[in-house]
């Protein structure tokens, strides 16, 4: 008997097509699946057995009585807890929130109903998407599937572990700095952030407004691009979304199965690399410079001096618009509330109670950084660095069509190792942050395990703006070369959680 | 208070004020979202996971409230900003929903206008516009139990149907040179632009709902001495007075701080600079939060909106639908109409202008427009205790109603009746006359029978009218309009009986 949990969502699309499965039974082995290991994986912090059953039953009686229906419809979904669920617990991994059931869908919400998607349930996350790890989770933290007693990536390490313990083949995520793709990087996923304003950001409880955006979290390049395309498009509940066609991932995805890359031109960020670098991640990234320049590409060198600086400009952006964001977590409309006789009082136990550390910390820098008298230095600087960040994207796009590194410098580090030691923390956010800055499209994709650690490490794709299907293309090339030389796909190498033997 | 007082205060001190106003729009919907932008609904009705400030929601901007905006700034002769942003003001309140104000801080849409402000006399004064820019208005507390303050209640209701009401706040300059005059310009002003608010017809302008909300801003500094430049002279602290909500309290709220001030600065104490509470029942203002320890708002671009970009075509297609100046338009029409001062203050006061001006413009003499307007209806709307717009009778019906007087058709009297029938619903007062019979006897035959009946029966009226006392007419000329049950034209009536007793009219 096949097991489901290990196909792809494209494979479960032709197979439900085909009639060789039903979504009941898709959504039923995802959910047994989900019963056996997650107590020690931890991905998720809400299981909707009997919401999904019943989409999937629903899908199942449509195809039967031979009515159109969406190309993913019946493959289940598991959603980063960041999105709002109406009828379903919506925490963002925050105490503040616990028991709170949205009156409303966030717009990508609504996309995945309308696709007839089973949701599995809600992700687990660092508080408001704070974090690299999910340590900083008020429910606990999440554990990588590769070992147990390391980080799954955060702040969508649930999102991201979901997909590695085969807990679901598609899974939502939200990426501020790094959030989508350094959780695929260290559980050898595939995570992609889109162009800003490719998805709609409306019912994704904001961290940053001007750096979030939602995206898809898959194990395959094709997965992601058949998610992503369901998720994106304008809509008019966001400003900030575009106004133009969702781009055609899918074919750019499954073209680039087939591809000859001559022609493209690769670059090679130079200040992502080096110092701080792990010998193993650096070389699992040159090994796939060589097969993309097997394949015809030229790899070049660009320099992208600004970079130094992105750290920097991120953790005043970052907490300048999250202190103004979590404002509203008052206890007056919703949530928590810690009952302290006036109304002063009690927002203020309520959000002493509610916030966890690492988010009163981002808090307090935001809110300082917006001072009268700092703004200029703070605030003003951080988006000046942010105006020459894209001018470095900019310089480098006219002499690459793609640009790589790393995703992360290193491969998951222990649970607890870097907790006491914030700097340390953000530093893996390194390579993923100049994206966001610019509001250009990101991806992660495994690039093979390190050999000192036998763990994950992440090949990034960069593109400009609007051309996300560029990255796809070039993804899917490389992810087709390097599972010919594993016989399969990374994932697939994972070792079986105990548990679940 | 002591024996200070405004006018002795004006001797001494020279007053710099400034205003900021705050007009609600008349958009269907609120600034930032979809729902119903509507006065007096339950509470906690109008309001959906934006206004409400829920986790995840986002604002989109009213591009009709972008519109009445850039009107209005057009209106005050302002600059329009090719570029301008939204941007966040972050202050914890519960009626404030998302615990921060979306409003415009360093790019505001509308900057550098002026505007001229008439005074009762007749003197033009310019008040300089800083900016108008738009934001979204608050919830409101309600508190519970003591006196209805915050101090002593039991506990707080917060109804959010007015948060995210879109507001435009209009900041003046600091005024100077108004001396004695301050009051009097500054309510001239609030009033010139609640009426130009409601000409534009962006705002319902009614200052006893909240519409027009003013801030008051006073300093005073001493007066330069003789040959000195007044305006080398440094200004003082100031004051600003929330709330002041009607234009007798822009006035009497002028007077108390002018006063309160001076009374300081004249024993030698400071005036500090801090925000005061109105109080209309006693006419004076108390202590608000003192701007020393005023919240620093944290203002930063809102990045959940783009940039406010109106084309320049936009923007001109606009200016083109800007009317005159209310002020201007009242002095022009009290020209053309003839209005003495007290004839237009009335108007003005009931609301009457577009009235009738609508009655001249369907033909009819503004006189006579005035006349219906501000009589015979201005006292059945009372009586109804509705507004005269309210009353079923059109400006066409009036001047159609005083077209029948003119064309000797009724008489004033009928015509009285005649627009009881309209307002009853009869019809337009044509069909009232016809329906009703309400025409005036030109039958000369008839009237010089009614009027032989009449002169026969009083035969000492008729001696005395012969004898030259023609004014002894008038008792004939009743009892023939009497007998005629009022459809006779008098005039006529009184010529036969002249004609009758053989004199001269």
């Amino acid at each position: 008997m096949t097991d489901w949990t290990r196909a792809t969502a494209a494979q479960m699309v032709a197979a439900l097509k085909a009639g060789d499965v039903t979504s009941v039974e898709l959504t039923q082995a995802h959910l047994d699946r989900i019963a056996a290991v997650d107590t020690d994986v931890h991905a998720f912090l809400h299981i909707d057995a009997e919401g999904a059953l019943a989409t999937a039953r629903a899908v199942d009686a449509a195809r039967a009585a031979g009515e159109e229906l969406p190309e993913l419809a019946g493959v289940p979904i598991a959603v980063k807890d960041i999105l709002v669920t109406e009828g379903m617990p919506t925490t963002a991994g925050s105490t503040i929130l616990e028991g709170w059931v949205p009156q409303y869908d966030a717009t990508v919400t609504r996309k995945l109903r309308e696709a007839r998607m089973p949701i599995l349930g809600k992700t687990n996350m660092d508080e408001f998407a704070m974090g690299s790890s999910t340590e900083h989770s008020g429910f606990g933290a999440t554990h990588n599937p590769w070992d147990l007693d390391r980080i799954p990536g955060g702040s969508g390490g649930g999102s991201a572990a979901s997909l590695a313990a085969f807990e679901a083949p598609l899974a939502i995520g939200s990426d501020t700095g790094g959030s989508i793709r350094q959780p695929a990087s260290v559980t050898a996923t595939v995570g992609v952030k889109p162009t800003y304003g490719g998805v709609s950001r409306y019912g994704a409880i904001a961290l940053a407004s001007s750096l979030d955006q939602l995206g898809p979290c898959a194990r395959t390049v094709e997965d992601a691009a058949l998610l992503h395309e369901v998720m994106g498009g304008h809509d008019p509940m966001d400003a900030t979304s575009l106004n133009e066609p969702v781009p055609s991932c899918v074919a750019a995805a499954r073209e680039g199965r087939e591809a000859d890359l001559t022609g493209v031109r690769i670059g090679v960020i130079k200040e992502l690399s080096g110092d701080g670098y792990q010998p193993g991640v650096e070389q699992r990234f040159e090994e796939s410079l060589d097969k993309l320049k097997a394949l015809g590409a030229e790899i070049v060198e660009v320099s992208c001096p600004s970079f130094e600086y992105a750290l920097a400009a991120y953790y005043l952006i970052l907490p300048s618009e999250a202190s103004s964001n979590l404002a509203k977590f008052d206890s007056v409309r919703f949530g928590k509330r810690v009952e302290k006789g006036n109304v002063e009082r009690t927002m203020s136990a309520t959000r002493a109670e509610g916030f966890g550390d690492e988010v009163k910390r981002r808090i307090i820098l935001g809110t300082y950084a917006l001072s009268a008298g700092y703004y200029d230095a703070y605030y003003g600087s951080a988006q000046k660095v942010r105006t020459l960040i894209q001018r470095d994207f900019a310089a480098a796009f006219e002499q690459a069509d793609v640009l790589v590194s790393p995703t992360t410098p290193t491969t998951p580090f222990k649970l607890g190792e870097r907790i006491d030691d914030p700097l340390a923390m953000y530093l893996n956010d390194v390579a993923t942050i100049p994206a966001n800055l610019a509001g250009i499209p990101g991806m992660s994709l495994p690039s093979g395990l390190a050999p000192e650690d036998g763990l994950p490490t992440g090949f990034q794709i960069l593109a400009p703006a609007h051309e996300d299907a560029r990255m796809y293309r070039i993804g899917a090339a490389l992810e087709k070369a390097l599972a010919d030389e594993w016989g399969g796909p990374l994932a697939a190498q994972a070792p079986e959680l105990e548990v679940a033997k | 208070m002591s024996a200070m007082t405004y006018d002795k205060a004006m001797e001494q001190f020279d007053p710099v004020f400034g205003i900021e106003v705050h007009i609600e729009l008349n958009t269907k919907t609120k600034m930032f979202c979809g729902c119903a932008n509507e006065f007096g609904a339950e509470p906690n009705t109008q309001v959906c996971p934006v206004c409400l400030g829920l986790p995840g929601s986002m604002p989109v901007t009213n591009e009709k409230a972008v519109e009445s905006a850039i009107r209005l700034g057009l209106a005050l002769g302002c600059s329009i900003r090719e570029s301008s942003r939204f941007a966040r003001k972050n202050y914890f309140y519960p009626d404030l929903a998302k615990d921060y104000q979306i409003s415009q801080y360093d790019e505001p849409t509308c900057y550098d206008g002026s505007i001229d402000v008439v005074l009762d006399d007749g003197e033009v004064f310019t008040i300089g516009i800083e900016r108008a820019h738009m934001e979204e208005d608050a919830g409101k507390n309600t508190h519970v139990g003591g006196t209805g303050g915050i101090q002593g209640a039991s506990h707080s209701l917060v109804d959010y149907n007015r948060g995210g009401v879109p507001l435009v706040e209009i900041v003046t300059r600091p005024i100077t040179g108004a001396g004695a005059r301050t009051a009097e310009v500054a309510r001239a002003y609030v009033a010139t632009i609640r009426d130009f608010v409601k000409a534009l017809d962006i705002s319902d302008g009614r200052m006893e709902q909240g519409s027009v909300r003013a801030d008051v801003n006073l300093s005073l500094r001493p007066k330069a001495a003789p040959g000195e430049d007044q305006n080398a002279v440094p200004f003082g602290k100031r004051s600003e007075t929330k709330n002041v909500n009607s234009l007798r309290a822009i006035e009497r709220a002028i007077h108390h701080e002018a006063a309160r001030q001076a009374e300081l600065l004249l024993a030698g104490e400071p005036v500090v600079q801090e925000t005061r509470h109105w109080h209309e029942d006693t006419g004076s203002t108390t202590p608000g939060r003192s701007k020393e320890e005023a919240e620093d708002y944290r203002y930063f671009p809102e990045p959940d909106l783009l940039p406010v970009e109106p084309s320049r075509e936009w923007v001109e297609e606009l200016r083109s639908t800007i009317p005159e100046h209310p002020a201007k338009m009242r002095a022009r029409l009290m020209e053309e109409w003839g209005f003495s001062d007290l004839d237009m203050r009335d108007a003005v006061n009931a609301d009457a202008l577009d009235l009738i001006a609508a009655t001249v413009a369907a033909g009819a003499k503004a006189q006579a427009a005035r006349k219906w307007w501000m009589g015979e209806l201005a006292r059945t709307a009372n009586d109804r205790d509705v507004t005269l717009q309210e009353l079923p009778v059109t400006p066409a019906h009036v001047a159609e109603l005083q077209g029948l007087i003119d064309d000797g058709k009724i008489n004033d009297k009928l015509a009285r009746q005649a627009l009881e029938g309209v307002l009853a619903g009869e019809g337009s007062p044509t069909e009232v006359v016809a329906s009703r019979g309400l025409e005036v006897v030109s039958d000369d035959s008839a009237l010089e029978a009614a009027v032989d009946e009449a002169l026969a029966a009083q035969p000492d009226v008729l001696a005395k009218i012969q004898d030259g006392k023609v004014q002894a007419a008038g008792a004939i000329v009743g009892a023939v309009m009497k007998a005629t049950r009022g459809q006779a034209d008098a005039g006529r009536v009184r010529e036969i009986i002249l004609q009758r007793a053989g004199v001269e009219g």
